[in-house]
């Protein structure tokens, strides 16, 4: 089928089948590579992306589903050529080894954010908990969340 | 004029915590893992995989996959340019199953399309009939015998039979413990699926952009299965999402490249998760019987013990994991009598190889949790009875080989037991307690407990293995100014082998810009991100080839009369100053058949405390705490080190409580991180670490290697935690809520007189 999709403030076409999920649309048909596939079953949230501003695993919906919201992938959310405070954290505190999981993390660091700005331990684990990292035992993660709660969020916070 | 040391200019030398340099494309998205890679025009390619553990092939039909639309290419055995099989340390596994399949999951077929939903549809089209055959997947049982042979009859099912003999092994002792101990298979599950791109080259070679652990052997095992000489297969690193030895092995390395031999087109493959399962080589189970004698005040007098570790279908590594269960097999400790024989067999279950830890997991869960029982045995306190016996520099492990160059292990284990204890829990609020937001308590059958273990390892290759690694170091100028490339071959999967290139680069060389260039085998091997020897080997390899570079350097100032100091080193660089060294550590010897040898460079040990609270009444377990204390040599850079400490530490809190790859007659039951639970933020606890800096004579700035450590000891003291919470025995890891609630045995039925060769086991039903 052919589907036409919000991405990412533009509207894409894509050729795919009836049953592909919406990262499978946006990986593969699309060529937008940020959000990563790692479980296929939104168990480890390496695939989050914003529809209607809502965090979802894209690979739990299915492409067609996403025909008429808005889609926002990892690249429209924080790629560019400035990080992010958040990005920035992840890399100072040393949170990011293997990588593969990070953008699932700095979208969900950024959901939890927007709603808590001043989360405690708890509530950032109880928060990150659809995330699965299997390379930090996810202490340094914590501290990225730490230190970008002490920073203040904003969504269009790009100062450097 | 004033010399300023460059060096104190400096930002991120050796010992400092710098960022890593890939950290910033990979928070922005823009780090290309493998399964990212596109290229214009590419086909994608599909497995098809055995549903049986032992069968006969009877026929193949491939026309109807063959001719749906979009199908390109449809390989089986019949198709193989040549029959060579490959594998790790024994070639012995087909490229495609040939006459007989060997496990579920094994590749029988191949399809390229012009899409992947295509591809893995046709694959679905090829009609496979089988013929069953007896299927073995019982370890044990496939040592009897009786047992079905798997590959050449005269070796039975055998892959490895390694004795430990020292002292007098009949030695006898006025108390003994005994125990029979089971660990389950454990999966590494990187977050990155397997993926490949192979790019056909115009000289009917293949160009192979993959995520491996060791790009060249990959390369040995790849071409002569192509048809191929090595220098027309060219191997390209690329992005790695985490390896911890399941990338080891090759997987869809052949596969991706026969494709894009066949079609003349660019072909990318890239697993699933329930296909990952399938698809790479998991931790060996054990079955473990020992015996521990020890003196009336404390001191070990013997340890006897069997252990037998399932190699599945094909051999991999096995050879090398059975040696290193033998060989730490009775742990960090001066024990003057000893037998420990391990074996490692074929069975009808997914093959088995590298995981962080590499057979020192296994028996390091079996001799602390024996040490315990001594302990309890003795009536002496477990943290005082491990440093009474605990090796110190000079002593000889079981191998006969000193301990050299490592900070005692008595050290080790104070130094851990002395770190800040947990708070006591004093709320009752049920998403602290075990169960979390299941609300399922409110502490009422909560109760906790504190255990603690001690574990070793080898650090690099060992037993007369030819370990090298490779390394390019090119001073140059350019646009921006003085630029230092460093180029190896080692894999980056995550480790942080980035930083230590980089790091110890600019520290060698004063300069601050340095680049580590994309790993290929454009240049020598650098051995494999494994068996925790990068940091040793490669950036042994990147300090020597430094060093020369200087020298040369040095040599170009002088030859202007002047010492390199007082020059601006771009004067110096109207050519690039470029050396590659090969580094080696020293030899090591071969096993012998008592195993009596120098057979390990060095040894790395660390402790771990844990502290739990446990819901008796449910079966949960809450980690509360982890406490560690690591001989790491040097830490080049501490934050990386303590990133691998903790991310390790979480693997091995996988092990003790939740992650097991369940089969049933060889078939994988939880291929799916739905099924196969992984520890979330949720159930890491906080870690607190203290690194030793023993520094290694050896080493590059004396840093040993630490990824595998905090994975070996860090399960043995969670459970041993659970057990003092909960009094039950607890001899099997994971330990599952019924092993709590109902004290649930998990002996094999097998009874097998520790150290005996378990070929003479009997079973007792």
């Amino acid at each position: 089928m052919r589907l036409k999709l919000q991405v990412n403030g533009g509207e894409r076409e894509a050729e795919a089948r009836d049953h592909e999920s919406l990262l499978t649309v946006l990986r593969e048909r699309l060529g937008l590579w940020g959000s990563k596939n790692a479980c296929d079953q939104g168990e480890c949230g390496s695939c989050s992306v914003l529809i209607d501003g809502r965090r979802v695993c894209a690979c739990l919906v299915l492409a067609g589903a996403a025909v008429g919201g808005v889609v926002r992938n990892f690249e429209d959310l924080f790629g560019g050529e400035q990080m992010h405070p958040v990005q920035r954290a992840f890399v100072d505190a040393g949170a990011v080894q293997c990588g593969f999981c990070t953008p699932g993390f700095i979208v969900a660091t950024a959901a939890l954010l927007r709603d808590n700005p001043e989360p405690s331990d708890a509530e950032i684990r109880e928060a990150l908990s659809g995330n699965i990292c299997r390379c930090t035992g996810y202490g340094k993660i914590l501290e990225a969340v730490q230190r970008s709660a002490a920073k203040g969020y904003s969504d269009d916070d790009r100062p450097d | 004029m004033t010399i300023v040391p460059t060096k104190r200019r400096l930002r991120g030398v050796v010992g400092e915590s710098a960022p890593r340099a890939d950290a910033p494309p990979k928070v922005k998205g823009e780090f290309q893992y493998a399964s990212d890679l596109s290229r214009e025009g590419m086909l994608h390619g599909a497995t098809l995989r055995s549903p049986h553990a032992h069968a006969r092939i009877v026929r193949i039909e491939v026309e109807p996959a063959r001719s749906m639309p979009g199908v390109r290419a449809v390989i089986t055995s019949d198709d193989l340019p040549t029959q060579e099989k490959f594998g790790l340390m024994r070639a012995d596994q087909p490229v495609l199953a040939t006459r007989v399949v060997r496990y579920v999951g094994e590749p029988v077929a191949l399809v390229a399309a012009d899409d992947p939903e295509q591809a893995r549809l046709a694959t679905k089209a090829i009609r496979v009939e089988y013929e069953l055959l007896p299927a073995v997947t019982d370890v044990v049982a496939a040592l009897q015998p009786d047992a079905p042979k798997l590959h050449d009859p005269k070796d039975g099912n055998v892959i490895e039979d390694v004795r430990v003999v020292h002292g007098d092994p009949d030695a006898t002792a006025e108390v003994v413990v005994e125990g029979e101990y089971e660990v389950a298979m454990q999966d590494q599950a990187a977050l990155g699926p397997e993926a490949g791109l192979a790019i056909p080259g115009q000289d009917g070679g293949v160009t192979l952009h993959v995520a491996t652990q060791w790009l060249h052997e990959d390369l040995r095992q790849i071409a002569p299965c192509l048809g191929l000489p090595e220098e027309k297969v060219r191997l390209v690193l690329a992005g790695v999402g985490g390896a911890f030895g399941a990338r080891e092995d090759v997987t869809l390395q052949i596969h991706v490249c026969l494709l894009a031999l066949a079609t003349k087109r660019a072909v990318r493959m890239t697993y699933g998760r329930e296909e990952s399962f399938y698809g790479h080589v998991h931790r060996h189970p054990a079955r473990m019987w020992y015996r521990h004698g020890a003196t009336r005040d404390g001191r070990l007098v013997s340890v006897r013990a069997t252990i037998v570790l399932d190699g599945g279908a094909y051999a991999s590594s096995t050879f090398a994991v059975v040696a290193n269960a033998a060989c730490f097999g009775a742990g960090p400790y001066r024990v003057p009598n000893a037998l420990i024989h391990a074996v490692g067999a074929y069975t009808n279950n997914p093959p088995t190889g590298a995981m962080r830890g590499f057979g020192a997991v296994q028996s390091c869960f079996a001799y602390e949790t024996q040490m315990d029982k001594l302990a309890a045995a003795l009536g002496i306190d477990p943290v005082e009875l491990r440093a009474r016996n605990a090796l110190e520099n000079g002593d000889r492990i079981i191998t006969d080989q000193p301990v050299e160059g490592s900070a005692p292990v008595a050290d080790v284990i104070r130094r851990c037991a002395a770190l800040p204890m947990p708070p006591n829990r004093t709320s009752a609020d049920p998403l602290g307690l075990p169960g979390g937001a299941g609300n399922l308590t409110h502490g009422e059958g909560v109760r906790r407990g504190i255990g603690f273990a001690v574990g070793m390892k080898n650090v690099c290759y060992s037993h007369a293995f030819d370990d090298f690694s490779t390394a390019r170091v090119r001073v140059e100028r350019d646009r921006e100014g003085v630029v230092a490339r460093v180029h190896t071959a080692a894999s980056e999967v995550g480790q942080g082998i980035v930083l230590v290139c980089e790091q110890i680069a600019r520290t060698e060389l004063g300069i601050q810009r340095v680049i580590v260039e994309t790993p290929d085998t454009t240049i020598g091997s650098a051995g494999s991100s494994s068996a925790s020897r990068q940091t040793w080997m490669t950036g042994g390899a990147v300090l020597a080839a430094c060093r020369e570079v200087n020298a040369e350097l040095a040599e170009r100032a002088r030859a202007r009369g002047r010492l390199v100091d007082e020059v601006d080193l771009a004067e110096l660089l109207d050519t690039p100053a470029e050396r590659i060294v090969t580094h080696r550590h020293r030899p090591t010897e071969k096993r012998n058949d008592t195993t009596q040898n120098d057979g390990h460079v060095a040894f790395l040990f660390a402790a771990h405390r844990a502290v739990v609270d446990v819901d008796v009444d449910t079966g949960l377990v809450k980690v509360v705490q982890i406490a560690t204390a690591q001989d790491v040599g040097k830490a080049i850079n501490p934050l990386a080190v303590i990133g691998q400490l903790e991310g390790g530490i979480a693997q091995g809190l996988g092990l003790a409580v939740m992650e097991e790859v369940q089969l049933k007659d060889g078939a994988v039951r939880n291929a799916s991180f739905t099924d196969y639970l992984l520890p979330t933020m949720l159930d890491m606890p906080p870690v607190v670490c203290d690194l030793i800096e023993f520094p290694h004579p050896d080493a590059p700035y004396g840093a040993k290697g630490v990824g595998e450590p905090p994975t070996i000891s860090s399960t043995p003291a969670i459970v041993a935690a659970i057990r003092a919470a909960t009094g039950r025995a607890l001899e099997r890891v994971p330990v599952r809520p019924d092993d709590i609630v109902f004290g649930t045995s998990s002996r094999s039925g097998w009874s097998v007189v520790a150290g005996e060769d378990p070929r003479s086991a009997h079973h007792s039903r």
